[in-house]
């Protein structure tokens, strides 16, 4: 075993050195497959990150929205459907739920109002997302006013600043209570925008929607498993967007690595030659190969995977933030929770390290298996 | 003992370019003496070197080495049986560039599994004796002719080799470099390694070095003395 390490030892020490000894190719080369990596690990790394996001505020969404189609277009839901929803075997909780959308001129941009279901703000008083709060320059204890659907203009006080954690999907966001709500929009009591539904087990969720569906035709009904997908959706459209551009930057480089690594030139044939005059065997030969190519493209992964990481979870990801989070004019700010998976790290070093290692050896091998005495005859 | 029987070898065989380089050799090299291979270019000295250090097979013919057949060995026990039992001193130095001094001498070791200390204190012990010490570190396209075949000699002692094999070592040295070269292959034969030359310098036969002198000619062993 102790042989087995000093022989590895050895081996490496001398790729090392052989890698020195042509810098400006290998730096090169280094270059390339750090961006490469970077590119690659950056648009994964953003992409789960906004996924993970967006699945942990989902988590308390309801299970079940039900919304009521008028002609084919969301309408007001009666209140008086919710004790029908509540009879339903499985369903444990229903609730109305009261929002809608407002543009705001001076952003010129649409605002989401909401009535919380629990601790709603005062009367007059609302609580504001922190991208709105920003777009208007407001802080807490600063009064907003709004002219309603009525024309009314209608003052509210902020009260507090929703957390920047649940920016992406609180960015626009203002709560107001049920009766600043209703006087805003003009709706009038016993109706909703929609009614939440919890269920006693998720699982469920499927077959209580085709009840309701049954019972309640003319409705819509919306799983929170939908809402999930939808969103895994979108970020995996941009993401895979993103990765069929990164493909052709893939392409070119597996181009340019294949080149590098297989082209063997007439010196490092004739290097091959002498290692096994000397007294290497073609496995020697292989391995410390093998160590070269292993050496450069690890460093690449672990570089280019390092500033990926630094580049999502502490720049931002600035480079794909808005192909992968979209365009807004309420752009969400919010820090991306920093995770590693395992999973996903595994495949990338697989994907980027094993095909450029594989390259190096194929023409390594052709030349180790020649005679050791074509260097004696040059 | 090193023994030849028949052997032939041809490059390229049943193809345009095929040439002969061995044809029916028979030859007999004594262990602890000095034996050169003598004729002129093209005569098959090297192929004959290369056929007898196991780095290319006999196309027909047996090479035994201590009365065992090393023609037919599998390539791993070859060069196994290579590393131990030759060193190599080739014509063009073949050192590796951008390697330094001692990276090249350590090189034969690399695969033995050593530990990497007693094959730099090897290393450094060889260099010192061919008073190269002090040029350890330097990259080896940085060293004169004389320097690059010592350096070359030194890489072939690395591991202790009973026999060397030196391919022209005198053809890009003028007199006084071969001359140096020269006494330290005789310090070489003094310990009792069995060298094994090939040379068309006669500065090599002048020298009162070698004691058995083979000549060639078109492949073929013409002379023996």
């Amino acid at each position: 075993m102790r042989a087995w390490i000093e022989r590895q030892r050895c081996l490496i020490d001398f790729s090392v050195a052989n890698l020195g000894r042509r810098k400006a190719r290998n730096l090169g080369l280094l270059g390339a497959y750090i961006l490469l990596v970077f590119l690659l690990a950056s648009v994964v790394l953003y992409g789960d990150a906004l996924r993970r996001e967006a699945r942990l505020l989902l988590a308390d969404a309801p299970d079940i929205v039900v919304q009521r189609l008028s002609a084919g277009r969301h309408d007001l839901i009666a209140a008086d459907r919710l004790d029908a929803l509540r009879a339903l075997r499985g369903v444990r909780r229903a609730d109305g739920r009261l929002w809608g959308y407002h543009y705001d001129p001076t952003l010129a941009a649409n605002t989401t109002l909401q009535v919380p279901l629990v601790n709603p703000p005062g009367p007059g008083e609302t609580v504001l997302g922190a991208t709105l709060a920003r777009a208007r320059g407001l802080n807490p204890g600063d009064t907003l006013a709004l002219r309603g659907d009525d024309g009314a203009i209608r003052a509210f006080r902020i009260t507090g600043l929703l957390s920047s954690a649940s920016e992406l999907v609180s960015a626009d966001l203002m709560l107001v209570n049920e009766a600043d709500y209703r006087a805003f929009f003009g709706i009038p009591a016993g109706f909703y925008t929609d009614l939440a539904l919890t269920v006693g087990n998720p699982a469920e969720a499927g077959k209580i929607a085709e009840k309701i569906l049954t019972r309640q035709p003319g409705s819509r009904v919306i799983l929170k498993d939908e809402m999930r997908r939808t969103y895994d959706a979108v970020f995996n459209w941009r993401q895979g967007l993103l990765l069929t551009f990164l493909g052709t930057v893939l392409a070119a480089f597996a181009l340019l690595a294949w080149d590098k690594a297989s082209g063997l030139s007439a010196e490092e044939r004739r290097e091959i030659g002498i290692l096994k005059a000397i007294g290497w065997e073609t496995g020697d030969v292989m391995r410390m190969k093998f160590w070269e190519g292993a050496l450069l493209s690890t460093c690449a992964f672990l570089a280019g995977y390092v500033l990926a990481y630094l580049h999502v979870f502490h720049g931002g990801g600035a480079l794909f933030e808005p192909i992968l989070k979209g365009w807004s004019v309420l752009y969400p700010k919010f820090t991306l929770t920093p995770q590693i998976d395992l999973m996903q790290l595994a495949s990338l070093f697989f994907l980027s390290v094993l095909p450029y290692t594989a390259a190096t050896l194929a023409p390594v091998w052709r030349a180790a298996t020649l005679d050791p005495d074509e260097v004696m005859r040059e | 003992m090193i023994e030849l029987s028949s052997v032939d070898k041809t490059y390229n065989a049943g193809k345009a370019n095929e040439y002969r380089a061995g044809r029916g050799v028979d030859l007999r090299i004594k262990p602890g003496r000095v034996t050169a291979l003598r004729g002129p270019s093209g005569s098959g000295k090297t192929t004959l070197l290369g056929l007898i250090g196991g780095l290319t097979r006999p196309s027909s013919g047996r090479v035994r080495l201590d009365g065992r057949d090393i023609s037919a060995l599998p390539e791993r026990f070859l060069t196994e049986l290579r590393r131990a039992t030759f060193g190599f001193v080739f014509q063009q130095f073949q050192l590796i560039r951008g390697l330094s001094v001692l990276e090249n001498v350590m090189l034969p070791a690399a695969p033995t599994g050593e530990p990497h200390r007693q094959v730099v204190e090897r290393a450094m012990d060889l260099l010192g004796q061919l008073d190269l010490a002090d040029r350890a570190d330097t990259p080896c396209q940085r060293l004169s002719g004389g320097e690059a075949q010592r350096v070359a000699i030194a890489r072939a002692l690395i591991n202790d080799p009973p026999i060397l094999i030196a391919d022209e070592p005198t053809a890009h040295l003028d007199s006084a470099l071969s001359l140096q070269i020269l006494a330290i292959l005789g310090e070489l034969r003094a310990q009792g390694r069995t060298l094994i030359v090939s040379s068309h310098d006669p500065l090599v036969f002048d020298a009162g070095l070698v004691e058995h002198i083979v000549d060639l000619r078109d492949g073929r062993v013409v002379a023996e003395q």
